[in-house]
């Protein structure tokens, strides 16, 4: 099938058995990949009620069309299963070398099924598939693992590796590739863990058919040239999604001690040339981009590198925490990769330990004598490890994530966990900016930024403003960003140098043979949309309208001190935002989708 | 001419790879690449690319002169007469003739077609004079 390795591989950890079966065509038509293949075989696999760390849930890793091809940032590769954070969909995006290996080794998905006796680690060559012993492997960081495994096998070789936390349970385990990008959300390394699959590590030598070759590189060429003359492109090659770091702070965006202000007085020594110019060594790119944010960092002080810090990590383990030192932070997003934890979910969780320390709801006999106060680095280098190996009290309840911590601890800290759907916010501080306040509340796997980066819209016409057209603008994002991980390419050619949209339309046509306009492509972002509601329907029985509020805080607590100063979201504008967003999305007041809404999408054999 | 490639300048992404097997075979498929890129990961941290300099070594050795020039000055290996003897593999000093069974029927090597050097959006590759000795 052109612009597809064109195989789903299945790899039954409780047997060891292994098969191999054709991609069906329906499936590319109606799914078209990545994470629109993750979604589908969720739905339909992996039976209702399944506990997300038992044999019955899957982990299904998906390239798509676009991936491994020369299109700008063709690297993007989706892990999805059921979330042991937050019991519903979970779907986490790594860039780097891995999406691309899959398709070359002739494959599209792979499905891992049931779990191991004992830790085994998976080695896709072409058609040589095997699973090895990894018992020497076991209780190695995702770094060291990464490196042990391309060592042995070959640099050819791309690997996904877990670190302890995923060994461990920690239900915000990532998955680790190209030393230091991480299948971040959800913990999707939980349920390789949970499989007793330490790592996998796959090469492949075929090439990847597409259907009119000249018209393809055509447009794969015209697509590379639009970059390279994009004003954007120096700017955001130099400083990655680091430029953002002192936008956010002046516009009161940037997590600043849990989420308690959206600016970080000390925080200019986060701001983006200051990181290039203090710790930054090598841009580092994923597959086929002429943008690369990805930047790789040495802290002399520690005699550590870190591909990072990101935007994310900077936020939630940099100004949330209180911290202001770039070496530090770069040591906590090493330490988070290595442990095998998401920098998100681990620096709110923390924070929120922290602010409960601050505020005498844990005490030092809580917290193991560790004084959890906002910007204690030393305390935060410790936790890491207690939560990745879930030792002492305080190791095994901030292990929980910040909702079930909450709930266990009670005395109000839920107020100030900061999550959606269990999952915890990422490094957007929303108290004005109802548009990404609103994305956080819908996005489809919990708090995640990804689906809807929203905040710009809410500056370009007004941040507390509550409309249709504000909630319009929600979901149309929500069908374009996604689109990305489904074709197995990046957003951020679109999102940072203003790609035109249209420009994939031709390249997608030369390569698959199939012509879809971008009105065809949102409507399979939608089928998507609607299937993972179906999901969460389907495995919390109480799902609706309250599973999409956001953390109180964003609608009770004004910030005191920076930008937003006194500034907060109405409950009623948070309330009206919602109706309105299920009613331009076709479902119920409870959020559900309704019969014709699942008739127009092709959804409704999928309900019973 | 010859190409130059800056490696400091490489954020290891492979564009140039895919470009170069499908000028070179009209596939894609960076395993059948002329140029290699090297990562070092996770220590020092950086990467190492390797192009052809055309010091024409490889046409030197090859026992049924199957390497010749092109029009650019490149030396590029004539398919059809390449006997997968691999004399040119061993006689590169910068590792980058290739052969390798399973994956073609012949040897192959940059042939200056330029295509790395347009998708490359950190300007690692450039076409210039080979430097005088």
């Amino acid at each position: 099938m052109n612009g597809y390795g064109g195989n789903i591989l299945r790899v039954n950890l409780s047997t060891g058995k292994i098969t191999k079966t054709p991609t069906p065509v329906e499936l590319a038509r109606d799914y078209i990949g990545g994470r629109g293949f993750g979604a589908y075989f969720l739905f339909n696999e992996v039976p209702a009620g399944a506990d997300p760390l038992g044999p019955e849930n899957k982990l299904i890793v998906s390239s798509g069309p676009l991936a491994g091809l020369m299109i700008p940032g063709a690297g993007k590769c989706d892990f999805t299963c059921k979330s042991p954070l937050t019991g519903g969909y979970a779907s986490a995006s790594v860039g780097g070398l891995l999406t691309a290996e899959i398709k070359y080794a002739g494959l599209d998905s792979i499905i891992l099924e049931g779990a191991s006796a004992k830790p085994v680690y998976l080695v896709i060559d072409d058609d040589h598939i095997q699973l090895r012993d990894a018992s020497a492997l076991w209780g190695k960081g995702s770094i060291t693992v990464e490196k042990i495994l391309k060592d042995e096998l070959g640099e050819e070789f791309q690997i996904a590796c877990i670190g302890p936390a995923g060994e461990n349970g920690v239900p915000y385990a990532h998955i680790n590739h190209d030393y230091g990008r991480q299948a971040g959300r959800g913990g999707v390394g939980t349920v390789m863990g949970a499989k007793k699959l330490k790592a996998f590590a796959i090469r492949g030598t075929r090439a990847i058919p597409v259907a009119d070759l000249d018209a393809y590189r055509q447009a794969g060429m015209a697509l590379y040239k639009a970059c390279k003359d994009s004003e954007g492109l120096g700017p955001w090659q130099n400083l990655g999604t680091t430029m953002v770091v002192s936008w956010c702070d002046e516009i009161g965006a940037l997590p600043t001690r849990n989420f308690a202000a959206g600016s970080f007085a000390e925080g200019k020594t986060l701001y983006g040339p200051v990181i290039r110019e203090q710790i930054v060594i090598t841009d580092k790119g994923c597959f086929g981009c002429p943008s690369p944010c990805g930047k790789y960092s040495r802290m002399k002080r520690y005699g550590t590198r870190v591909e990072g810090p990101e935007y994310e990590t900077i936020g939630m383990v940099g100004s949330n925490l209180g911290i202001a030192d770039a070496q530090d932070v770069a040591q906590i997003n090493f330490l988070c990769d290595e442990w095998g934890v998401d920098t998100i979910s681990a620096g709110s969780t923390i924070a929120w330990a922290m602010e409960c320390y601050e505020k005498g709801i844990l005490t030092p006999a809580d917290t193991d004598g560790l004084e959890l106060k906002f910007g204690n680095v030393p305390a935060v280098f410790t936790l890491i490890e207690k939560i990745a190996k879930r030792e002492g009290n305080l190791g095994a309840l901030l292990a929980e994530g910040t909702k079930r911590a909450a709930q266990k601890i009670g005395k109000g800290s839920e107020q100030f966990a900061i999550q959606v759907k269990g999952m915890e916010q990422s490094a957007y501080a929303t108290h004005n900016a109802t548009a990404m306040l609103l994305a956080y509340m819908t996005a489809d796997v919990g708090a995640h930024h990804n689906r809807a980066w929203a905040i710009t819209y809410d500056l370009q016409v007004g941040r507390e403003l509550v409309g249709a057209d504000k909630v319009a603008r929600v979901i149309w994002l929500q069908h374009v960003r996604p689109m990305f991980d489904t074709l197995g390419a990046c957003r951020l050619q679109w999102v940072e140098l203003n790609i035109d949209l249209e420009m994939y339309i031709p390249a997608l046509e030369a390569i698959t043979g199939v012509k879809r306009s971008w009105q065809d492509l949102e409507l399979v972002s939608e089928r998507i949309w609607n299937l993972t509601r179906l999901y969460w329907a389907r495995e919390h029985k109480d799902f609706g309208r309250a599973w999409d509020m956001p953390s109180p805080r964003f609608y009770t607590e004004p910030p005191k001190t920076g930008t937003t100063a006194g500034q907060i979201t109405k409950l009623e504008d948070v309330e009206r935002m919602l109706d309105m967003y299920y009613a331009q999305r076709g479902w119920d007041a409870n959020g559900l989708p309704k019969p014709e809404t699942l008739e127009r999408l092709g959804l409704a054999n999928l309900v019973a | 001419m010859r190409l130059y490639a800056d490696s400091a300048r490489c954020s290891g992404c492979r564009a140039c790879l895919v470009a170069c097997s499908l000028n070179l075979f009209q596939e894609n498929n960076p395993k059948k690449a002329a140029l290699t890129i090297l990562p070092h990961f996770p220590a020092p941290g950086v990467y190492e690319v390797k192009v052809c300099t055309q010091c024409g070594e490889c046409a030197a050795v090859c026992p049924t002169n199957a390497i010749k020039q092109n029009a650019r000055g490149a030396y590029y290996v004539e398919f059809a007469e390449c006997t997968l003897c691999e004399a040119c593999v061993p006689a590169c000093p910068e590792n980058v003739m290739f052969v390798r069974a399973g994956l073609a029927d012949v040897a192959w090597k940059c042939d200056l077609c330029g295509d790395c050097i347009a998708v490359c959006g950190t300007n690692v590759l450039r076409l210039g004079e080979i430097a005088a000795a």
